[in-house]
């Protein structure tokens, strides 16, 4: 059977190119980059140039970059390492209702277990945060505040430059989770105006298990992970050679095809989201419609759970991803939709479909025919669906 | 996550639609749940001559309404009224632990619809 990949949100393949830049690093240059010996400073070196280039592809300076065990690592880090080092100056951090989970459990941690208050601003239909409401949340216990740049569910994309101005104008420290925008749409930190950033390699055709956080020279959150004296200091652990090393291939290679592969995933979406929004009827275009990751697309089908569309999906190949509670175990939908304020309802019916550079328009049709098909025979053993029926024919 | 048996069911799932005739109808779960559950069924001298249901919910929902109105169709009222989640869950081979109260939800709307029968059936026949 056909397989088609519409998860790239979820992750992505590695790179051809990248793996074969990798794999001198599993074997041959095997060595520790903390040995002195030369087995060791040819891993030294590759970190160090790894390094180098990631800084200068996201307008920061080499000593900036921390590499981590990924998006999550980067994320706990700047949320608990800030704040612990912070405490003294205030107990107070505030972030967005639809952070990555990453975040939002930090942030919970924080709260139980060193008293910390949380504020979680709201956001718009589209999922935007509204800047008058950073401002108006600010207290002079403010210590921190993190807003993601780009959402994984919805795509959209946060003002991120003006909000952190709000947060500079009171001497507050700012941190972006960048992990689903580095990569697919520009990012520069200096640009951004940002002092901590995290982001994973395996969202940009890298690997898995391999990512970084951005510190902005002078800033100092305490250690999470203590041990050698690796990444300066700040963070134990034998440093990942051939990861780092796939990391600045794959960021390299997706920062100089961007606008390439931006126009093409984007071509791709639309045409997606144009379908789908004219052959299925009652399908809620989730997000904005302009402010968006060029690669996200996420719709409410009415009527129908998601949890059963994505399985149907995955029977006919097509691999996506579901904000339904029963997709993911819990009770609740989709924070990020309940926070959008579609109904719950509607929440639990939907499918979130992320694009990569290697898809193609036939698959894009070949997924909306199945689509179609999926959905109405769901929607037929639907008994909400039968409710409405009688004012809608052939759906 | 789900065994073979389940994704069968799922995919060709038994006894699915409205039923004009019915004269029973159970409904149970809301949508805010992410399941609800309706079943059908005409009752004859206390025989489920027929049954069918209406699903909102995930795979495990929809294979589990399936096995469930195989289950009492041709039975008496009674022995619907016995049927137990467990035994649709070992009609279908097992569910994963977070999908166990879709077997508790076809229990519930069997029982609902029985119900809806012998309520109607006493209010016709005082």
């Amino acid at each position: 059977m056909k397989r088609i990949y519409l998860d790239h949100s979820a992750t992505t393949p590695v790179d051809e190119e990248v793996l074969q830049k990798m794999l001198p690093y599993f074997t041959g240059k095997f060595g520790n980059a903390n040995s002195m010996h030369g087995f060791g400073q040819e891993g030294a070196y590759a970190v160090d140039e790894s390094r180098r280039k990631i800084a200068s592809l996201i307008g920061a300076k080499p000593n900036e970059i921390y590499f981590t065990s990924g998006g999550t690592e980067a994320d706990n880090w700047a949320i608990k390492g800030m704040a612990l080092k912070m405490r003294e100056k205030g107990n107070h951090v505030i972030t967005s209702s639809i952070e990555h989970a990453a975040i939002m459990s930090s942030c919970a941690q924080i709260a139980k277990e060193y008293g910390f208050e949380i504020t979680y601003l709201p956001v718009d239909g589209n999922g935007l945060v509204r800047p008058e409401d950073l401002r108006a949340a600010i207290t002079d216990k403010t210590v921190l505040v993190s807003i993601m740049l780009a959402n994984n569910e919805i795509g959209t994309i946060q003002p991120i430059k003006e909000l952190a101005e709000i947060a500079h104008e009171k001497g507050i420290y700012f941190h972006t989770d960048a992990v689903q925008a580095v990569g697919s749409i520009p990012v520069s930190v200096t640009d951004l105006g940002v002092d901590l950033m995290s982001f994973s390699a395996h969202k940009f055709y890298g690997p898995k298990g391999v990512g970084v956080l951005y510190i902005h020279g002078g800033v100092k959150p305490t250690k999470l992970m203590t041990g050698g004296h690796q990444e300066r200091t700040m963070r134990g652990g034998t440093t990942n050679v051939p990861g780092v090393v796939g990391m600045a291939a794959a960021l390299e290679k997706a920062v100089n095809n961007l606008d390439e592969n931006y126009v093409y995933i984007k071509k791709l979406r639309d045409k997606f989201v144009e379908r789908v929004i004219n052959e299925i009827p009652y399908a809620i275009y989730n997000g904005d419609k302009e402010k968006r990751l060029p690669q996200n697309a996420n719709f409410a089908f009415e009527f129908i759970e998601g949890e059963s569309i994505l399985m149907s999906l995955d029977l006919a190949g097509i691999a996506c991803s579901s904000g339904s509670a029963c997709s993911s175990g819990s009770l609740e939908p989709s924070h990020v939709l309940l926070a959008t304020g579609l109904p719950i309802e509607k929440a639990h019916g939907s499918i979130r479909f992320s694009f990569g550079r290697d898809n193609t328009e036939e698959e894009v049709d070949y997924v909306v025919d199945k689509l179609k098909e999926i959905v109405c025979k769901l929607r037929a053993m639907s008994p909400l669906f039968c409710e409405i029926k009688g004012e809608t024919k052939n759906v | 996550m789900y065994n073979e048996r389940v994704m069968k069911e799922f995919q060709n799932p038994q006894n699915v639609g409205e039923m004009a005739d019915a004269n029973a109808v159970g409904t149970v779960g809301n949508a805010s749940c992410g399941d609800i559950m309706k079943i059908y069924m005409k009752i004859e001298n206390n025989i489920i001559e027929d049954v069918s249901f209406q699903t909102f919910g995930c795979a495990a929902a929809i294979a589990t309404s399936s096995v469930a109105t195989s289950l009492i169709k041709g039975k008496t009222v009674e022995e619907a009224l016995k049927i137990t989640n467990a035994q649709v869950v070992d009609e279908l081979g097992g569910l994963p632990a977070q999908k166990l109260h879709c077997s508790v939800l076809a229990e519930e709307a069997i029982k609902a619809a029985v119900n809806d029968y012998l309520t109607r059936y006493v209010a016709e026949n005082k």
